[in-house]
């Protein structure tokens, strides 16, 4: 069971996965950054996503790759108008309220996609869905590793843009003192709006990068959110290098206790996780004591 | 006592209900509005009252659920002792994790985090382990009578309910008019204020904790026996978690009446939805789910809430001329 024809694999298809999960995490650990919220209609925005790079192969005849240039700016909109026209008035600046807003939201889009599409589960057949690459050991499946290599391109794309433009100035600022960034000028509600908008973005590039090895239902959002908390909360919550981290940390767990306990206990290991560490150490392995 | 008053006109009124309405689809109707009130009251005193926003009462629910099917099931324990256990379960599964939560220090985002955490991992446990009947679920078999807290007429259980309803409604009341009400009232304004004022905000929102998942699992328990049937999709579901925290929130917050009011409100609306468009799956949800948006939004308060705004208003409006104390403070 342990030698390590088996366990390299596992590892390495571990941290491919964990690359996707990351891409949902940077976005989940932005907009908690920034807003101070936990935004549950995540899940059901990478629902929405999928759906979307589902239709756009099917009807428009795009490849997922290139579906993404259209999507994550639709994606970006989609949350920049949440955010600014229903979140934002709708929660009066009260934490809880937003909450349960953004639960409301996500009841919304899961259920409207049970109502449009019901719960049957559909794939896409791309050309290079069955392409692997032999690394010698073991092979990987292309889709996974083009996942892999993009998701680290948009973190550091995003790292770009929170460094060196004036958006990215202006988000880190209120996300350290809304006040006197308020104070100084900056428009706080487009703010949080641009964030959140940033955060859908990165939903949309994992749903694209996922549809060619993965499947989509109204529901399927949910399973990688969940997943996603874990990681931003292993990582501390708005750390961005700590949901990279936390991220590879998780695929890995993920698929070495899949191998070990089998696909549902598989799926416990990730919430015992979840729970011990917000119990002992809610600030995560990376964030600071709140 | 004096207090208690319209709590006793309003239970009277509805324990009159069968006397007059002899549709098995109202009653039914009446019955599940109840058992969603129910849960919603429990949600209410410590997520209204104490302003702790769980996301998943359904662990809660489901425990009373589970465990009044099972001991009959499987152990042959007669169902009146089952349904006491069930709520005796769930209320030491909330001491559990209140224990657990409240001192490790979390609160807002991350305490609705870790209540949905902790009802999807018993949703998942109870669809593999054996005792709950895996995926298959629990059957409670059909046997009618009194012993058995199964019956014919649906009036009997609609009085059953109605009198768990009413022991929360009364619970509610006694809490806020208690000192431990006006603790837990200050832990939800300002926890840490209500700290150094030398609160013990921990065990109050632990006694919240244990009292609400009692009332909850209270429902569940009465979901088992009038459904005969408990799986895990149906105890540990999403759908319970939200319509917990829903009417309440619709109702009023923190209110007596709140979350009675907020169950007929959301049961009403789902079955006009039903109406309109035939039984679509998840279209009910789309209704809840916006109603929540749009009373956070317009109504904080809930229905209650916006109805005593409404009538302050009116009431300045006719009554300008000589305003009340209390509104010329206001002012």
């Amino acid at each position: 069971m342990l030698s390590p024809t088996i366990l390299i694999p596992a590892v390495l298809n571990g941290l491919l996965i964990g690359a996707i999960y990351a891409l949902v995490a940077l976005g989940l650990t932005l907009i908690y950054g920034v807003l101070h919220i936990i935004n549950f209609a995540h899940g059901a925005l990478l629902s929405a996503a999928l759906f979307a790079a589902f239709f756009a192969f099917r009807l428009l005849g795009l490849d997922p790759y290139v579906a993404v240039v259209l999507l994550a700016p639709l994606f970006f909109a989609l949350g920049y108008g949440l955010q600014r026209f229903i979140i934002g008035p709708a929660s009066h600046g009260d934490e809880r309220n937003m909450l349960l807003v953004t639960l409301g939201i996500a009841v919304i889009i899961e259920n409207t996609l049970l109502y449009a599409f019901r719960a049957d589960t559909r794939t896409i057949d791309v050309p290079y869905a069955f392409q692997t690459i032999d690394i010698g050991s073991t092979f990987l499946a292309v889709s996974r590793v083009v996942g892999f290599v993009a998701a680290f391109a948009v973190a550091l794309a995003l790292w770009l843009i929170m460094t060196f433009t004036d958006t990215g100035r202006a988000i880190r600022a209120v996300a350290k003192e809304k006040l006197g960034a308020e104070l100084a000028g900056i428009n706080v509600a487009h703010v949080y709006a641009v964030t959140f908008g940033l955060g859908t973005a990165c939903v949309a590039i994992a749903a694209c990068l996922l549809i060619p090895s993965y499947y989509v239902n109204p529901t399927v959002g949910d399973a990688f959110v969940l997943v996603a908390f874990t990681i931003v909360v292993l990582g501390g919550m708005g750390s961005v290098p700590g949901a990279l981290i936390g991220a590879l940390l998780i695929g890995v767990a993920e698929s070495l206790s899949g191998l070990f306990l089998g696909e549902s206990l598989g799926q416990i290991g990730i919430f015992l996780i979840f729970i011990v560490v917000l119990l002992v150490r809610p600030s995560g392995l990376f964030g600071a004591r709140a | 006592m004096k207090a208690l008053i319209p709590t006793a006109a309003v239970l009277a009124v509805l324990a009159a209900v069968p006397l007059v309405v002899h549709s098995n689809v109202t009653l039914n109707f009446l019955v599940v509005a109840l058992m969603i009130a129910l849960a919603g009251q429990g949600w209410n005193i410590l997520g209204g009252y104490g302003g702790q926003y769980s996301f998943g009462h359904a662990a809660f629910f489901g425990t009373g659920a589970y465990v009044t099917a099972i001991l009959q099931v499987r152990y042959g324990i007669n169902a009146w002792i089952g349904f006491a256990a069930g709520i005796a379960a769930g209320a030491a599964l909330g001491a559990v994790l209140g224990a657990l939560t409240f001192r490790s220090g979390l609160r807002g985002s991350y305490f609705a985090l870790v209540t949905l955490a902790f009802a999807e991992v018993l949703r998942i446990i109870a669809s593999v382990a054996p005792v709950t009947g895996a995926g298959v679920g629990t059957l409670i078999r059909l046997d009618l009578g009194i012993r058995n807290l199964q019956f014919q007429s649906r009036a009997a259980f609609y009085w059953i309910i109605l009198a768990l309803v009413g022991v929360s409604l009364v619970t509610a009341q006694l809490i806020e008019r208690s000192r431990f009400g006006i603790w837990l009232i200050a832990v939800r304004e300002n926890e840490d204020a209500a700290k150094a004022l030398g609160v013990n905000v921990n065990g109050v929102k632990l006694a919240a904790m244990v009292i609400s998942a009692a009332i909850t699992a209270a429902a569940g328990c009465f979901y088992a026996q009038y459904f005969l049937f408990v799986d895990s999709g149906i105890a540990y579901g999403t759908w319970i978690s939200i319509q917990a925290l829903l009417t309440p929130i619709i109702g009023g917050v923190g209110t007596v009446f709140g979350p009675l009011l907020g169950a007929l409100v959301v049961k009403s609306l789902g079955e006009a939805a039903k109406l309109l468009t035939g039984d679509a799956p998840g279209l009910d949800l789309i209704i809840y789910g916006a109603v929540l948006v749009l009373v956070i939004w317009f109504t904080p308060r809930g229905l209650i809430g916006g109805l005593t705004q409404a009538r302050k208003v009116l009431m300045r409006r006719s009554g300008r001329a000589a305003p009340s104390a209390g509104e010329a403070r206001d002012g």
